[in-house]
């Protein structure tokens, strides 16, 4: 589907996707064919089948979390400007870039980046990860042989270990506290071809 | 190369007895390899058209009737080469009764050890080596199993993907090990003290490109039992495969510059553009054989007896081809695979397939095992000129300059990759630079001509042995002691290892998701192209299911089965836990403490259970063993069955008036209000529920313990996963006690279950087997179109949505259709 068609006049909005994702126009091009290319229909939308129907996804175990990552509650389809702002979460953090405007806190921090995990935990998005969250997500990472208490284990285990007000689910400070040894930035980026 | 024409007649016979003993080795199969018996006889009748010498049999006949006669030379050749192989083999057989030897001591290792013992043997006795092993058999018999194998079964995806990385460790750091040894062991040989000045440079560079070929398996091995990103696998693994081939080509290059008696710079020219037609003639040769095969194999479906064979000839083909014109045979065989590969495999039967890739596997595996144990051999008969100075440099250089050669190397190319190679992944990279069998092969082809031929026999000998046993054999431990240290240093608390791999698999879905890979303009050409030209030529029908697609459907729906039986088993044990863990929970949830055993004991479980990203290439990666890709085939079972769990408890539990829509239904994500409404509601059934269930009788009770457990740890989410899935009997009749859907509840599995249930904890644990069958069969449809490798698929008509999750009436009918194999998809058609 069109490469040739895509050149930087045809998005929408592109001006003010770059100015605010921090993606340049390139990437935004970029992204846009791989949009254009996904959207088997043309409609300008992507829906969760589009998704699926890129192979490796299939492959992730957490795959159908991601997705539904993409999509705020409520909504079906994604435009292209949505999709861009989603995945300006895992550009590397801007060190050496000069363009970082006046944004309150940019989706590329770390908050940001963790935010994005910890969301994917939190299906009910009530702020917490609370132990059947977790159970599901350990069920989706861990392979068949695993028997259901050593997954209750483990995940009693974890939420003991960032539990720190003891109510029995791990809000988002408690996770990023969790998280605090890893470098988040280098764990959760991607550099974007352009 | 330079022996006199009779001994290259006689060498030649023997050797294609051989050839066709191995050839018949395949196709006699397993049984051979493992009993003695049935080859000898074999070998008889095949060896006696060959044989043109003129036999003493007529005059002995005139003589007097010999009731018994022994003819042992004419049978010798090929007997010993039997006998070989068998004891090779069963060398192999061997090694893995005590599967924790191979683990700690490279199978190269052991074999070069029994190859020096059989060796010591053979001395003390006199013996002659064996003669397989004194001409260019290795060339022509040997190496081209080792590579059509690695070839054959290249992961292709993850190989274009990673080309540049590939490439440049290949050629570049070939380049730079053979430059780079040749130069400083000539800086060496000019000093008078170690009597070596007769070595000039095209020598010097000649042993140098010999040497420069590493083998990475060793390193492979490790890195696959660590569970390292599969990027880096796959560098190592197309860097052993293509350093090969720069290696051979460096080879004829050099040996061409040192038979030269003055060189001169116009050479030097010469010899850089021959390096290149080398290189190109070799891919070219392998393209036209590959579309020649794959065009053959269109017309072989009546003769599905020999198909495999095509395959093997025509890469032979390739190799021997590129060989007579003194070109990359190794390139072109590689090339020759991995274009035939994906059109053969749709074009012959599933069958085929099998054979064909266990035949590859076998003759490679075997010519491998052979090269080692000659090897050992070889290093006791044969007479070695032994220069401490010279071979001593060779190690140090050697290794010296394989360090340097990926620091530098990895310094250069790390910014332009996605992923970067860490420091660890420096150190196994150069660490595990062994040399292997090309090296030996080499080294024994050299020509005559050379003065010091026999100092380079030694010398490639030498650092064949020390980098197999002293690299091969402490490369794991030190690379896990610094996995340790790291893990000891970071005291990793169980949230850090689940998130930091949760995050992995995010970054991975996402890089998946923006096509990041591939350069995905010029696949789009390509597969246009593909689906033009080419599939049209080369496919027979290339509308029609392929083999390899149909042969995924039957593992898939294997797959399904055998999941689905292993956790039925103690089905009726896991809900009374869960419950009791549950009740644990909801009383006071006294604080269990953890030992730390056990605490161990869950890293342990979370480090060996936990997906790896993109587990689909490393299967490939195991060099001796054939794909394995159930880990993919579980995770794709699994979700699709969770999917099909949430849209199946959806359409029981949501009233229809409930405006939620349909994506979220699908990706089982609910938002926020709608779902503690639904929470509320199930909650209330269910408590009512509880007590219906109790009542009803004693046979549905443990149905609705599990209900019970089940609709806990769904509070307050929809199910996703399918552990549960697989304890769903328990859910449905949980699901039946809410008055609306009940009847639709019973339905279903009355429908799904074959013939009329009785009791319903029968019904309990018939009703999941159907469900997921068929869903497995279903998804096999898309997982098949996928497993193709064309990466975005195309998928032909948007498949309608509602066909996801409005499934109940469908369901019925195509249960009731029965065999989910059965069941076509008429209008999806196959496309890649």
């Amino acid at each position: 589907m069109g490469s040739n068609s895509s050149s930087m006049n045809n998005i929408p909005n592109a001006e003010q996707l770059v100015q605010e994702t921090g993606f340049s126009a390139a990437h935004i091009l970029r992204l846009y064919e791989r949009f254009q290319f996904l959207d088997k229909d043309d409609t300008g939308q992507l829906r969760p089948e589009d998704f699926g129907a890129v192979r490796e996804l299939a492959m992730n175990p957490i795959g159908d979390r991601i997705i539904s990552a993409f999509f705020s509650p409520g909504q079906e389809t994604l435009d292209f400007a949505s999709f861009v702002r989603v995945l300006a979460h895992f550009r590397p953090a801007d060190s050496n870039r000069t363009r970082d405007g006046a944004q309150p806190e940019p989706a590329n921090s770390s908050m940001g980046k963790l935010k994005f995990a910890f969301q994917l935990y939190d299906q009910d998005r009530d702020g917490k990860i609370s132990r059947a969250e977790l159970l599901q997500v350990l069920r989706a990472m861990l392979g068949m042989q695993v028997t259901e208490e050593q997954l209750q284990s483990i995940a009693e285990r974890a939420i003991q270990e960032a539990d720190f007000d003891q109510d029995d689910a791990i809000s988002f400070d408690e996770f990023r506290k969790s998280l605090e040894k890893v470098n988040i930035d280098h764990k959760m980026s991607i550099r974007f071809l352009s | 190369m330079g022996t006199s024409v009779l001994y290259e007649v006689k060498t030649e016979r023997g050797v294609f007895c051989m050839l066709l003993l191995l050839y018949l080795c395949c196709s006699g199969g397993k049984c051979e390899l493992q009993e003695s018996q049935p080859a000898q006889p074999s070998n008889r009748p095949t060896v006696k058209p060959f044989n043109n010498e003129p036999q003493a049999f007529p005059e002995e006949e005139r003589a007097s009737l010999p009731v018994f006669t022994m003819d042992y030379p004419r049978i010798q050749v090929p007997f010993e080469f039997t006998l070989w192989i068998l004891l090779a083999s069963f060398a192999k057989i061997g090694f893995h009764i005590y599967h924790k030897i191979t683990i700690w001591i490279p199978e190269s290792c052991l074999l070069i050890v029994i190859g020096l013992i059989v060796g010591g043997i053979m001395h003390t006795v006199k013996e002659e080596p064996p003669t397989a092993l004194s001409s260019n058999a290795f060339f022509l018999y040997m190496l081209p199993p080792i590579v059509l194998d690695s070839g054959y079964f290249m992961p292709t995806r993850p190989f274009f993907e990673n080309c540049g990385t590939v490439l440049w460790y290949a050629v570049v750091g070939t380049l730079w090990n053979s430059i780079g040894i040749g130069l400083s062991l000539f800086a060496i040989c000019q000093f008078e003290v170690f009597g070596l000045q007769d070595i000039n440079l095209a020598e010097n560079l000649l042993f140098a490109a010999i040497i420069s070929a590493v083998d990475p398996v060793a390193a492979l091995n490790v890195f696959e039992d660590m569970g390292v990103n599969e990027q880096i696998y796959i560098v190592i693994f197309g860097e052993g495969l293509f350093n090969d081939a720069v290696t051979v080509a460096l080879y004829s290059m050099f040996s061409f510059l040192a038979d030269m008696p003055v060189v001169e710079s116009t050479d030097v020219f010469l010899g850089v553009a021959r390096f290149f037609v080398v290189a190109f003639g070799g891919v070219f040769f392998g393209l036209v054989f590959g579309f020649v095969a794959a065009f053959t194999t269109r017309f072989t479906h009546n003769v599905r007896q020999i198909e495999p064979l095509f395959i093997f000839m025509y890469s032979y083909l390739a190799y021997l081809v590129a060989e007579c014109f003194a070109i990359s045979s190794v390139l072109a065989i590689i090339t020759c695979a991995i274009t035939m590969k994906y059109y053969v495999e749709e074009n012959v039967s599933q069958r085929s397939c099998t054979t064909i890739r266990h035949v590859v596997k076998m003759l490679a595996t075997v010519s491998e095992t052979l090269i080692f144990f000659f090897l050992g051999v070889i290093t006791v008969t044969v007479e070695h000129e032994w220069n401490w100075a010279y071979i001593l440099f060779t190690l140090v250089f050697a290794f010296f300059w394989r360090i340097i050669g990926i620091l530098v190397l990895t310094q250069i190319i790390n910014p332009f990759r996605t992923i970067q190679f860490k420091y660890k992944d420096q150190f196994g990279l150069a660490y595990g630079g062994l040399r292997g069998a090309i090296c030996f092969a080499l080294a024994f082809t050299l020509p005559d001509s050379i003065n010091r031929k026999d100092l380079f026999v030694t010398g490639s000998i030498a650092i064949i042995i020390c980098t197999v046993f002293i690299q091969g054999i402490s490369i794991r431990p030190i690379v896990e002691y610094m996995n340790i240290r790291k893990t000891n240093k970071d005291k990793q608390t169980i949230n850090v290892e689940v998130h930091t791999r949760v995050m992995e698999h995010i970054i991975c879905g996402v890089e998946d998701l923006c096509g990041q890979w591939s350069h995905y303009y010029w696949k789009d050409k390509f597969k246009k192209f593909n689906d033009r030209v080419l599939r049209r030529i080369l496919v027979r029908d290339h509308r029609a299911e392929s083999s390899i697609v149909s042969l995924y459907k039957k593992l898939e729906l294997q797959n399904a089965i055998d999941l689905l039986d292993t956790p039925i088993g103690d089905l009726s044990a896991a809900p009374s836990i869960i419950s009791l863990q549950d009740e644990k929970k909801e009383a006071s949830r006294p604080k269990k403490k953890f030992m730390a055993a056990e605490v161990r004991n869950m890293h342990d479980i979370l480090s060996k259970n936990m997906y790896k990203i993109r587990q689909k290439t490393m299967a490939y990666t195991n060099k001796y063993n054939l794909p394995d890709e159930s880990r993919t085939r579980e995770i794709l079972i699994r979700r699709h069955a969770s999917i099909r769990r949430t849209v199946r408890a959806g359409s029981f539990r949501d009233p229809p008036e409930r405006n939620i829509p349909r994506s979220q239904k699908y990706y089982s994500l609910q938002p926020g209000g709608d779902l503690e409404a639904a929470f509320a509601l199930r909650r209330r059934s269910h408590g009512s529920g509880s007590g219906d269930v109790d009542h009803l009788s004693a046979h549905v009770q443990f149905a609705g313990a599990s209900a019970r457990s089940s609709s806990r740890s769904l509070v307050p989410m929809r199910r996703l996963n399918t552990i549960e899935e697989i304890k769903n009997p328990a859910e449905q009749p949980a699901v039946s006690v809410h008055p609306p859907p009940r009847s639709n509840g019973e339905d279903a599995l009355n429908k799904t279950g074959p013939g009329s249930l009785g009791g319903s904890s029968l019904r309990g644990r018939r009703g999941p087997v159907p469900a997921p069958r068929r869903s497995s069969s279903d998804w096999v449809e898309e997982d098949a179109n996928d497993s193709e490798d064309t990466g975005e698929r195309v998928d032909p008509p948007q498949l309608p949505p509602p066909r996801g999750w409005v499934p109940e009436n469908q369901d019925h009918v195509e249960n009731g259709a029965g065999n989910a194999l059965i069941r076509q998809s008429p209008h999806r058609s196959m496309r890649f």
